[in-house]
């Protein structure tokens, strides 16, 4: 299967001179969930910003279908104006989707991220963990092949955050989309993905990749099988490495 | 979120100031009751009153006195009382009122139109930014009114002398707020739209407008109450025989010492002033009442 996002050899050099990315590739094909994770400050964010054109690569190449992208920020930056239905709409409104149809996919989106009910409430009226949830709809409304994901969880309390988790995987499996997430927790990443990518401090290359053997759907008990904790363990390890 | 960072700005110089950001529950719910909420107003009538009363019959030289009449006289010659001649009574000061009214409204909506399209200007340029700050940040602190004969030399008309002076005067905070609140916008909120390829005016429409509607009515707000100023104040220097606004009207007053008279002017410009602020409040809360809390003073 061809990848819907490739990287290859790319490096990013700011114009003040900073290196943030050296020499990174990798491949995410579709139905696959890679997460990269590294020490603060090492690139990874940058390397959403390359995929999704936000940023341009200063070295190599990354290859990916720019029309159909998810990204999915840190806070749910959802617009405080509109309502959760009219958020939800927004992507597919810049993409000058026609209104009933506009209207169609929110409603399927909303049905799919468990909002139904809460279309016409506003974004403060609502908890972190469904904020987000209406951030996750938001993207899947134009059906993205490549989804980027920037630490969306991180704000979250553990318990909201493994629940969503968990719904994120059950959306994945649904559209099997090809998945790139980034996040600073070791657990969540080996839960979450088919593939773990180290990456080192600035600037960041990739420093191992390790593949997660285990199949969906995932359960929650698996956090705490022996396998899952040496997995997370080698991870942790590589991490250490990164740091020095 | 990021986007709560509402602002709230100085009546008296147009500067933003962060003010504490809207939150979901009401402040002080338990002190909200009927008593806790007119007994406050009541009790600052009734210090303001007998104040009032103390210094017109007792701090005053009694040769005095006739500045500052005691308030019963004010309520019996100055709103009691319909019209005596031509120019005391109720209906002299409500005709020139009126006028005022009149210059204030179109002066408010000319600066509205002027200020709002010059800040999205700014906010999509940055050389008219560049190229006009300075100078609207010196025409803030100018003093409008020593210019007077400039405009009235360059300007046919008291009308239209007296709409520039509340355009002149209330033009800067609307011009500020529009123009911070359209350039404050969350970063990841303007990289949304530009992940999904939106074009300038599809930004500032859905985006940037919609974001800055809470600083633009804190602007207007301010501007409203200083066009009020402004024409009060354009009066003084703006009149022609039977043309009067009520700062001439007040200034009439003034000078032939009729106390009760221009006490009652001023009272009902000020309330004026009250009912413009009161009401761009609300129009506030009308407008964005619904996702955004930045209701105080109401």
């Amino acid at each position: 299967m061809a990848g819907a996002l490739g990287f290859s050899n790319v490096g990013m050099t700011f114009p003040d001179g900073t290196k943030a990315l050296s020499g990174v590739s990798f491949d995410v094909n579709l139905g696959e969930f890679v997460t990269v994770v590294g020490p603060s400050g090492c690139g990874k964010s940058t390397l959403l910003r390359i995929a999704s054109n936000l940023e341009s690569e200063t070295e190599g190449k990354c290859d990916v279908d720019r029309n159909s992208i998810g990204y999915v920020f840190q806070d749910a930056t959802l617009l405080p104006w509109r309502n959760i239905r009219k958020n939800i709409e927004i992507i597919a409104e810049l993409h000058r989707i026609e209104k009933t149809e506009r209207a169609k996919l929110a409603q399927s989106a909303i049905d799919l991220v468990g909002l139904t009910g809460f279309e016409d409430k506003y974004p403060r009226q609502l908890s972190g963990g469904m904020r987000m949830r209406a951030s996750l709809a938001r993207s899947l409304v134009m059906k993205p092949r490549v989804f980027l994901f920037d630490e969306p969880f991180g704000a979250l309390d553990e318990i909201t955050r493994e629940r969503l988790n968990d719904e994120l995987l059950r959306l994945f499996q649904l559209e099997g989309f090809a998945s790139l997430f980034i996040t600073h927790s070791i657990s969540e990443a080996v839960y979450m993905s088919t593939k773990v990518l180290v990456m080192s401090a600035r600037p960041g290359r990739i420093l191992g990749s390790f593949d997660i053997p285990f199949s969906y759907p995932r359960e929650h008990s698996l956090r705490y099988e022996p396998k899952f904790a040496e997995i997370c363990g080698e991870i942790s390890l590589a991490l250490r490495g990164a740091l020095v | 979120m990021k986007s709560d960072n509402s602002l709230e700005t100085s009546v008296i110089t147009g500067q933003v100031a962060p003010i504490v950001p809207g939150d979901d529950a009401p402040r002080d719910t338990k002190d909200r009751n009927l008593i806790s909420d007119f007994a406050g107003p009541i009790v600052v009538f009734v210090i303001f009153i007998g104040l009032w009363y103390l210094l017109s019959t007792k701090v005053l030289p009694p040769q005095k006195r006739f500045l500052l009449p005691t308030p019963h006289r004010v309520i019996d010659e100055g709103f009691l009382t319909w019209s005596v001649g031509e120019q005391r009574g109720l209906k002299p000061i409500l005709r020139s009122l009126w006028d005022s009214i009149k210059i204030a409204v179109i002066g408010l909506f000319i600066t509205i139109l002027i200020g709002t399209t010059l800040a999205t200007l700014m906010a999509t340029r940055r050389w008219m930014e560049r190229a006009t700050w300075p100078y609207l940040v010196a025409l803030q602190s100018a003093p409008i009114l020593a210019m007077t004969p400039l405009i009235r030399a360059l300007i046919d008309g008291i009308r239209l002398q007296r709409i520039l002076v509340v355009v002149l005067i209330a033009f800067f905070p609307i011009v500020n707020n529009t123009l911070f609140g359209l350039l404050s916008v969350d970063k990841s909120q303007h990289e949304l739209f530009s992940l999904h390829g939106a074009s300038k005016f599809t930004r500032l429409r859905k985006l940037q407008f919609p974001a800055a509607m809470p600083n633009i009515f804190v602007g207007l707000r301010i501007s409203a109450g200083l066009s009020v100023i402004g024409a009060v104040v354009g009066d003084f220097y703006f009149r022609q025989g039977g043309v009067v606004g009520i700062g001439a009207q007040i200034d009439i007053y003034r000078s032939r010492l009729w106390g009760s008279e221009l006490i009652a002017a001023i009272i009902l410009a000020s309330i004026f002033g009250l009912v413009v602020f009161v009401l761009f409040g609300l129009l506030a809360k009308v407008a964005i009442g619904k996702w955004h809390t930045t209701t105080r003073g109401q």
